[in-house]
């Protein structure tokens, strides 16, 4: 049985967690607004081979930094149970009277919070630089995938966090797999050029069909149907959260 | 009924045997001591009793449920302050205990005035809006106790609950545990390695040794258990010369075998520990003894017989010598003296 007070309470705590600290909610946002400002700027004006000739490189790019900046949050509040381990809070958690399955979904709906908070905050300096926001439709779509690219990666951060017995291999997995996840999934190229050999790694991606599903909402360029490409990503972040979720439960408190 | 009922529990961690078979019951309302150095498995109990770890063997009933069975009930009816801090820094102390609140399911009505309560009881009402992260050592454990108090648990885990407190704050904390005993039925389950907190604190005390439960009994019942006084001799000559000694302790003044028991102290000197009846009287003999031995008497001391006299007449070390390095010279030397 699903305790939603300890989802609600445990949500709370992420949700005050990030808001009090100033320097994740800048840094969060930094990474990506540069490679916003720089490779769209810097690209602007160039024919990308494969993106189709109505989208600019700055509408192109777009939904791959959300993309981005989403992997990114969602991965980190995933692994942020190593943090509670090493700070002994997850104790205070794990001998409460709550099920595991609550205290996953409270570090999900936290990680998706943080993650809608982000992408708006984005969205939001991007129309100021001239980019077309589009009306509510169009942004309930987008909050979907959003969602959705969330939970997965925050699936996949827990997966980590409960292989990992301290914070030691925290900057590995932020070099070694997120990057690659995010260079692979398309989001500053059409993956239509890469080689085909990479390219399977890029359809192992989760986060391929979710930058493939934002494009496909904000401007009408994808490789997909944005339904096709929501299903998919619904069926890895299952997967994913599933697996995360069992070995989050085998994994060793004390 | 009995709040904990431990019968043959075990945990074992690979080769290493943690916790080995032990049984021991808590009455209702009485505050039990949970007595032994580092690493005798103190704290790998807690973890089982609390739920945490599953034991490898053995049966535990706490609060009326059964560990490993009924975990749910188990964790709905206890309250735990773990050895290091379990709180989160990044919130304020008022915000901690309202997490604990709610992830207990008290009522949204309640929590503020048992909020309120508890904080009144540690004296926190003042900082209870600053964060965590900004607290002293003693306020967090004194947060850590209220929160564990928070949902009326049955029973009260604490481990080491004064570990690295200075003198002040830990005689503030004991007047805490003294006064939740007053409240009536809460039964209190305490680790320790200062004997004098288990002296002060405990209604009955269990000594517990590389993970063996070697005694159990109130402090007043096991410092009697050793009967007479306690004569503690400094001193200083060849172990041919000690064991002269020993011989004729053993023979003149009837003194049993492990009622004798020599020593190398952490200073690496030699100490001569004898328990007897009227030691007052036995000194003068015991000193002209050595010295026909050709031993000289550093120092001496006499007096009844503390909880750290019970524990090393029953594990045959010294509870403060943390570590293997110092048992290990210690078992060395006793080895060599017994030859």
């Amino acid at each position: 049985m699903i305790n939603l007070t300890a989802v609600y309470v445990l949500w709370l705590r992420e949700t005050k967690r990030f808001l009090r600290s100033k320097s994740r909610v800048v840094g969060s946002l930094a990474m990506p607004l540069m490679f916003l400002l720089f490779l769209g700027l810097g690209f602007r004006g160039m024919a990308v081979p494969g993106v189709s000739g109505g989208t600019g490189y700055l509408d192109f790019l777009l939904p791959g930094i959300l993309g981005m900046s989403v992997i990114f949050t969602s991965m980190i509040a995933g692994i942020s149970v190593l943090w509670d381990r090493e700070f002994g809070f997850l104790k205070e958690i794990m001998v409460a009277p709550v099920d595991r399955t609550s205290i996953i979904l409270g570090r999900i709906a936290g990680g998706c919070t943080t993650a809608i908070i982000q992408a708006a905050s984005i969205m939001v300096i991007a129309a100021f630089t001239g980019f077309h926001l589009g009306g509510v439709l169009s942004i309930i779509y987008e909050s979907a995938f959003i969602i959705a690219i969330a939970v997965a990666f925050i699936g996949l951060g827990l997966i980590f966090a409960s292989q990992m017995s301290d914070i030691q291999g925290f900057n590995l997995i932020i070099n070694l797999v997120i990057f690659p996840l995010f260079f692979l999934s398309g989001a500053l190229f059409p993956i239509s050029n890469l080689p085909g050999w990479l390219r399977v790694f890029s359809y192992l991606d989760p986060l391929t069909y979710g930058i493939d599903g934002l494009r496909g909402v904000m401007t009408n360029s994808s490789m997909m149907a944005a339904g096709a490409d929501m299903l998919v990503l619904i069926a890895f972040a299952a997967v994913i959260v599933v697996t995360g979720a069992y070995l989050f439960e085998k994994s060793n408190v004390v | 009924m009995r709040a904990i009922n431990v019968s043959g529990l075990t945990k074992r961690f690979g080769r290493v045997t943690a916790v080995n078979r032990i049984s021991f019951y808590v009455e209702e309302g009485e505050v039990f001591g949970l007595l032994g150095p580092n690493g005798a498995g103190k704290t790998t109990t807690i973890n089982m009793l609390a739920t945490l770890i599953n034991p490898t063997s053995g049966h535990a009933e706490v609060a009326g449920a059964v560990i490993g069975r009924d975990n749910y009930k188990v964790r709905k009816r206890i309250g735990i302050v773990f050895q290091d801090p379990t709180l989160d820094n990044k919130l304020t102390g008022r915000e901690n205990l309202h997490l604990h609140a709610m992830l207990y399911g008290l009522k949204r009505g309640i929590i503020k005035e048992r909020i309120r309560k508890v904080l009144k009881l540690i004296e926190l009402e003042g900082k209870a809006d600053m964060l965590v992260g900004n607290y002293s050592g003693g306020m967090k454990r004194r947060l850590e106790i209220a929160r564990g108090l928070m949902h009326k648990p049955r029973v009260l885990f604490l481990d080491e609950p004064t570990l690295g407190l200075d003198a002040q704050t830990r005689r503030r904390i004991w007047e805490y545990i003294k006064s939740l005993k007053q409240e009536g039925m809460l039964s209190v389950i305490l680790t320790t390695h200062y004997m004098e907190e288990a002296d002060y604190l405990a209604d009955r005390v269990a000594i517990i040794d590389n993970g063996k439960i070697v005694a159990i009994d109130t402090p007043a019942n096991l410092k009697k258990s050793l009967g007479g006084d306690i004569i503690q001799l400094y001193i200083r000559g060849s172990e041919k010369s000690y064991r002269g000694l020993i011989h004729k302790i053993n023979d003149r003044i009837k003194v049993k075998k492990t009622d004798l028991r020599l020593a190398r102290t952490q200073r690496g000197e030699d100490e001569l520990l004898i328990t007897v009846e009227g030691g007052n009287d036995k000194v003068p003999l015991i000193i002209s003894m050595a010295e026909r031995e050709g031993i000289r008497v550093v120092s001496l001391d006499i007096h009844t017989p503390s909880l750290e006299d019970v524990f090393l007449h029953f594990t045959g070390r010294n509870i403060r010598e943390d570590g293997a390095d110092g048992y290990e010279r210690n078992r060395e030397f006793i080895k060599r003296m017994r030859r």
